[in-house]
């Protein structure tokens, strides 16, 4: 029996008006993931991943911000239609969130027990007490020492890896049934970053967690998530489980990433398959793909019409006219 | 000639340390000419001020008596992660910030003795390409400017002569010459950094530092960049010292690699030994660490994972820096701080069990 999805995000469009034009940030995303799913969303700077999930949340600042299309399923509630204030309790309880930057998402000035209490409150309807006792229980789940008595630390006096550890302790203290992390480790080195990945896989694998992680690193979805979209000007260009996608890439883009990386495994050093010129400017995108101007595939309907995601293997799909593999149109 | 040194190939330099011990300090620079820059026991501590008279009360002793040589014509990856001194030792070492003590030979100049003229052409020689290509050029000035910069400082060429250099300038790092008149803010990072590595280029440098310079930028970005640089190196027979804590890139650009861990070397080598045959047990760590794009590979990989964080850099463990986290320490590594050793031909760890 197909699963009843969890979350369904369906042509998620995202716009910015700055300065009287629009920024074309996400131009129709869709995905759907069930209970104890894990997608990896990748993709370089200004691709649309980071907004495409704050939409989800309604992270997004309106004005200039603007989701102007679209819908995002939540137990089949619409969660773009809620009130702020319904809002509200999706958040942190139903879906939480850790960032990028462990440095300015925690408060300086607010001590890290009354930080993760603070929701544990607002959502769980925990009295002071019983809030200090479970905030110590999570930040020893996560892998903090001497849990009960950093409670009254302020966060500058943890480090990089330790305040990563505390937004994880946070996001998990309502026991949320998605999780998303947006690059939680671009910030951090890497025997850290194994060390945190290692952290969100063992508690997804013990919580029954959905996990939403968002990277512009092909190496650490490899390890941790079951499908990865890749998303290029605001599209995602490729669908496919993990196997298959570094087996079988099938977009010119996600080749050309691939080819861009060195490898630790490979025992002689190639010259590097970089692709060429920059990403397209989002708010006059060009006409036809997106990807066009940079691809050594592009022939003539790449400049017309800008490709569907089509099916390129077993739960497989890559939004482009060409098989890679033959360097013929499909 | 480098000047007053014993040169063995093979031997030791023996140095003094603070605390009086004679100390093997890194492998010996090579009796003919191959080395470009000679680093030895170099050291750069930062004062730790307080109270109303701001009194020291400690030193962060960010780069501790390191001791390596850069062959002419070769990279030397330098990798740690942050905090570790690399960024520090790549400015000591171009007298950015002058080192708290030891000696940088270049050209048989020992640079930290130079100071004002004499320093000043020595500059010409080396350069640097920093990480940030958005911070590191002035926005105010155009791209003509911003290369043609170092020309005009050092008197190499003006007017005219200078445009032409320029225009050269940018066609080697692959930007249209017509660009002279833009403004940094009308670029993309990759191009910038084009930029910057142009600026660098100006004078013919022999020596560059690079100091983390694909760290901002894209993936598909990054390579372009880096293409670039090899590309630079075998055209104008640059040395690099690159510095960065991406070990797949290092191990991608360098000839050698030298890993560095709370202000010390703590292991150098040719860049196949170092990947395929690490020593030292924080290497062996960092490169397990290291994601593989490939989840295959990945689900069979075993990984070391070092527990808690990097010691302070003011207040350091005593013995072996890296006891704190080892995962094969042992009673001695408390107490008997290890040095650098050849372990087999080449290739230097310090560690008491490599």
């Amino acid at each position: 029996m197909q699963q009843q999805p969890l979350l369904e995000v369906k042509n998620l469009k995202t716009r910015f008006k700055i300065t009287g034009a629009y920024v074309h940030a996400v131009n129709g995303i869709s995905y759907s993931l069930s209970e104890g799913d894990s997608l990896g969303v990748v993709g370089e700077s200004g691709c649309g991943k980071s907004v495409g999930v704050m939409s989800v949340m309604r992270l997004i600042p309106q004005p200039p911000g603007e989701i102007y299309e679209g819908e995002v399923l939540y137990g089949g509630r619409d969660l773009l239609k809620l009130s702020l204030e319904e809002m509200r309790h999706i958040r942190g309880k139903e879906i939480a969130m850790i960032f990028q930057d462990p440095m300015t998402s925690l408060n300086p000035v607010m001590r890290i027990g009354r930080q993760i209490t603070e929701a544990l409150e607002l959502h769980m309807g925990m009295d002071k007490k019983q809030g200090r006792a479970r905030a110590a229980e999570l930040l020893t789940m996560v892998g903090i020492p001497r849990a009960a008595d950093r409670l009254d630390d302020y966060p500058h006096q943890f480090s990089g890896g330790m305040r990563q550890r505390v937004m994880i302790a946070i996001a998990l203290s309502c026991m949320p049934q998605v999780l998303i992390a947006d690059e939680p480790t671009t910030a951090l080195d890497v025997t850290i970053q194994a060390q945190i990945v290692d952290l969100v896989k063992k508690l997804r694998d013990e919580l029954g967690m959905t996990v939403v992680w968002i990277t512009h690193d092909l190496g650490v979805v490899a390890r941790l998530v079951k499908n990865v979209v890749v998303m290029y000007a605001g599209f995602i260009i490729e669908r496919s489980p993990v196997g298959d996608l570094y087996t079988h890439p099938s977009h010119p883009y996600t080749l050309g990433l691939l080819g861009s990386l060195p490898r630790l495994d490979t025992h002689e050093r190639e010259r590097l398959v970089s692709i060429q010129g920059a990403p397209p400017d989002l708010v006059d995108l060009p006409q036809g793909c997106p990807f066009r101007p940079r691809c050594v595939f592009a022939i003539d309907r790449c400049r017309e019409e800008n490709p569907l995601l089509m099916p390129v293997g077993p739960a497989h799909e890559a939004a482009c006219w060409v098989d890679v593999t033959t360097g013929r149109a499909r | 000639m480098l000047g007053r040194r014993h040169h063995r190939e093979g031997a030791l330099i023996m140095a003094q340390n603070d605390t009086g011990a004679t100390t093997v300090a890194a492998p010996a620079p090579s009796t003919d000419n191959t080395d470009l820059v000679v680093v030895r026991n170099l050291k750069k501590y930062f004062p730790i001020r307080r109270g109303v008279f701001q009194r020291v009360v400690g030193q962060v002793q960010a780069v501790d008596n390191v001791s390596f040589a850069v062959r002419r014509g070769e990279t030397l990856g330098l990798v740690g992660e942050s905090g570790c001194g690399k960024s520090t030792a790549g400015k000591a070492i171009l007298q950015l910030d002058r080192p708290t003590s030891g000696e940088v030979w270049l050209d048989g100049e020992d640079l930290v003795k130079l100071k004002g003229e004499k320093l000043r052409l020595m500059r010409r020689k080396m350069q640097i390409i920093f990480q940030d290509p958005f911070a590191s050029l002035n926005p105010r000035m155009n791209v003509g400017q911003i290369v043609g910069e170092p020309l005009e400082v050092h008197g190499v060429a003006k007017g005219k002569d200078k445009e032409e250099r320029v225009k050269e300038l940018l066609k080697v790092v692959g930007l249209n010459p017509q660009f002279m008149t833009r403004f940094p803010h009308e670029f993309s990072g990759g191009q910038r950094q084009r930029i910057g590595i142009a600026r660098a280029l100006a004078l013919n440098p022999s020596f560059i530092v690079c100091d983390e310079p694909i760290a901002a930028l894209d993936v598909s970005i990054q390579a372009q960049v880096v293409n670039l640089l090899k590309d630079l190196q075998r055209q104008f027979g640059l040395t690099y010292l690159f510095i960065a804590h991406d070990l797949s890139m290092v191990r991608h650009i360098s000839d050698r690699v030298a890993v560095m861990y709370l202000g010390r070397i703590v292991e150098i080598a040719d860049w196949r030994a170092i990947y395929d045959d690490p020593k030292h047990p924080y290497t062996q760590s960092l490169l397990s660490a290291i994601p593989i794009p490939d989840p295959v590979i990945e689900a069979k990989r075993q990984r070391i994972i070092l527990e808690g964080d990097v010691p302070s850099a003011a207040n350091p463990p005593p013995g072996c820096r890296f006891s704190t986290r080892c995962p094969v320490r042992q009673e001695r590594c408390y107490s008997d701080d290890p040095q650098l050793r050849e372990i087999v031909p080449g290739h230097w760890a310090a560690c008491h069990f490599a």
